[in-house]
């Protein structure tokens, strides 16, 4: 599905991916924890194509393409979601309206039919119950006047809806309450199947609680140095990210 | 008729303009008018209030007045058959007139100004609002007026459905032609009345207009001033509202459309308790020259007014947002809010925006914002992560920039129109951000 091969990126000329190496494979779930300031972000934000994250060398190839040749919408219809860490307030331009574009825009890739309004209102109908979403936020504008977690909730929601081949999550989970978290994961988990993989990016392990990851990797100065299952991400719990940073010093 | 018909006017100086059967107070009026503007000049950018917008290329023009448009104007109305009432004029004279029906009606009056000159409240209200002594386009505009529309609506008159007033200009560099429409619209107390003008045009052309709307006690006004000259044109405008107590009044000017344009809109709230919502929204392209003056005058206590004017400025586009709200000692527990916000689409285009607020007493709450920016790259990046191409994203922005004024308009066939003249303004956007509301609207 997705192969990083030694990724070196940044922003403003200053780099902080320093040779990235990752696969995830159909089908998988991957979680990739850090501290802070390791890179978690840029490596979501370059995934997804944002404006001003450059790749400097290395390659990510993306079901056989050069993901990193594509503009951020062309990443998107092939099957590339990002659930941002932000999700930005865009007042004016109303919720339903605004998904029913993205998804016919992906399906018209795909070279799928496009959803006609009823259509497309009984699929979010739909997946609106699996976030426990409220039918008013339809009609509202694009995350204008949410909260943070209506906020989370509403980027689980689209992600539901436009059915991606690989999810990014990015910090999905940070300033969520207990309800809200179990709402991310069910989300999640309802797309994680054969044909999906997902990319969880978190601080934290408390996620990974109602999310299994196949494998875990640990972030630290822009690559990865640590990965293993599921197990990883309780010893990080217990012991913090210092007996890692550590052992990396020692190994240099 | 014959007095309008290809009359050569220097406008270094003007004689008055006089339609047979004209009272005297009009002739005196027009007279007293002509020489304010020969004394006054034109407005030039040594003053305040002109200091952005030069007149100078309308000025070195040798207009003249000339009924007939070109022939291969077509003189169909934006609106089609919607409003209840029309009366259309070709470069200011009366050209069809589609009122007699709503006329029927016992309480309302749609007529042109020529016939309306021996009411007796045509006399008690024409030019006693839009001044004439200091302001030398609304001299001469009074001076010169041909037609326009006269409505009156009786007291306790609900008129349902809304009328038109529709000009339409058209000349060329050869020949140009200028007209001065002026309007009249007298609600009584406890009417209600919805008024759509409406400017188009093709080819150089000057249309100076005047508007004087008198919202009586209890009344509810709802004015839309819908500007889309060609772009070669000129246009001059003034709307004068004068709101009486309790009074109600929306006043919308939506300018997309002319070369260089003045729009002013001035308001006095002369009785306790009127309220008054003020939008307007200017969409600019090209080389666009658009100033927007507004005068908010609080005269009487426990009066409110909302004012709220949008510009979108694309290419080498000029906008102008120049409003001042003015609290007089008198207008105790003022509540006023004026915002002027503002979208560059392009590196060169420039917005001045002068919100003011000059406040006389101390027990009112005002106060004023304005705010210039770019369309939101964190947006942008947001719409294209989902799937949606960067055109489309662009368009729904702009769109969503404007929504807040479009939204709000209550007439759809004027919505549809003023979205359809958004899109037509900005190179590069298209018409897909209509759909937005039919679609938005399901449940």
């Amino acid at each position: 599905m997705l192969d990083i091969n030694n990724l070196h990126a940044g922003i403003d000329g200053k780099e902080i991916l320093k040779g990235l190496t990752l696969h995830v494979g159909t089908g998988e779930v991957h979680a990739i924890m850090g501290p802070n300031g390791s890179g978690k972000s840029t490596l979501a934000n370059v995934l997804a194509g944002r404006p001003k994250y450059v790749a400097t060398s290395g390659t990510v190839t993306y079901q056989g393409k050069d993901l990193l040749a594509l503009p951020a919408e062309e990443r998107a219809r092939e099957g590339v979601f990002l659930a941002m860490q932000y999700p930005v307030e865009i007042p004016g331009v109303n919720n339903i309206y605004f998904l029913k574009a993205a998804l016919n825009s992906i399906r018209k890739h795909q070279g799928q039919e496009e959803l006609d309004a009823m259509e497309f209102l009984q699929l979010a109908r739909e997946k609106m119950k699996l976030v426990e979403m409220d039918e008013t936020f339809m009609n509202r504008s694009v995350n204008e006047g949410f909260s943070g977690g209506e906020k989370k909730r509403n980027e689980i929601f689209q992600m539901a809806v436009l059915d991606p081949k690989l999810a990014i999550l990015d910090e999905t989970d940070s300033g969520l309450d207990i309800d809200a978290l179990r709402i991310v994961a069910q989300g999640v988990n309802a797309l994680a199947s054969e044909k999906h993989s997902v990319l969880v990016i978190t601080h934290y392990q408390r996620l990974l609680r109602y999310l299994v990851p196949d494998f875990v990797h640990v972030l630290a100065d822009g690559r990865i140095v640590k990965s293993g299952g599921k197990e990883l991400a309780e010893e990080l719990e217990q012991k913090g990210y210092e007996w890692i940073e550590d052992e990396v010093a020692a190994a240099r | 008729m014959s007095s309008v018909l290809d009359r050569d006017i220097r406008l270094a100086s003007v004689d008055p303009l006089h339609i047979d059967g004209e009272p005297d107070r009009v002739r005196r009026v027009r007279a007293q008018a002509a020489e304010r503007f020969n004394t006054l000049g034109w407005p030039t950018t040594r003053r305040e209030e002109w200091k952005y917008t030069s007149l100078t290329p309308l000025t070195s023009i040798d207009w003249k007045t000339d009924q007939r448009l070109p022939e291969d104007r077509s003189l169909a109305s934006p609106f089609g058959d919607r409003p209840i009432a029309e009366l259309m004029f070709a470069n200011g004279s009366l050209y069809a007139n589609r009122a007699t029906l709503a006329n029927e009606h016992p309480g309302i009056r749609i007529v042109p100004m020529r016939e309306a000159m021996d009411a007796e409240s045509f006399g008690q209200h024409f030019a006693r609002y839009a001044g004439y002594e200091k302001h030398a386009l609304t001299a001469l505009n009074t001076a010169l007026w041909q037609d326009g529309a006269y409505i009156e609506i009786a007291p306790g008159t609900a008129v349902e459905g809304f009328i038109h007033i529709f000009y339409i200009g058209g000349g060329t560099a050869d020949h140009p032609v200028m007209s001065h429409p002026r309007n009249l619209i007298v609600a009584g107390r406890g009417s209600q009345i919805t008024v759509v003008e409406s400017y188009f045009g093709k080819g150089m052309y000057f249309t100076n207009t005047v508007t004087e709307i008198v919202a009586g006690e209890g009344a509810v006004v709802d004015h839309y001033k819908f500007e889309n000259e060609s772009l070669e044109a000129f246009h001059t405008g003034t709307v004068q509202i004068h709101q009486e107590r309790s009074s109600n009044v929306t006043s919308r000017t939506i300018a997309t459309g002319g070369g260089l344009v003045r729009n002013e809109i001035n308001v006095a709230l002369t009785g306790e308790g009127a309220s008054l919502s003020m939008e307007g929204l200017f969409v600019l392209s090209g080389r666009q020259h658009v100033d927007n003056h507004t005068v908010i005058d609080h005269i009487a206590p426990h009066c409110d007014s909302l004012e709220l004017f949008k510009g979108i400025l694309d290419e080498n586009a000029r906008g102008i947002f120049d409003g001042r709200i003015i609290v007089e000692p008198n207008a105790v527990k003022t509540n006023s809010r004026q915002t002027n916000r503002n979208l560059l689409l392009s590196e060169s285009a420039v917005i001045d925006s002068k919100p003011t607020l000059e406040i006389h007493n101390d027990d009112v709450k005002c106060n004023h914002g304005s705010t210039i920016g770019q369309l939101d790259e964190e947006a942008l990046f947001y719409l294209r992560a989902r799937g949606i191409g960067e055109e489309e994203a662009r368009n729904l922005l702009v769109y969503a920039f404007a929504s807040e004024i479009v939204e709000r308009m209550k007439i759809d066939v004027v919505r549809e129109n003023v979205s359809r003249a958004l899109y037509s303004r900005l190179p590069g956007l298209k018409a897909e951000g209509r759909k937005q509301k039919a679609e938005g609207g399901l449940r």
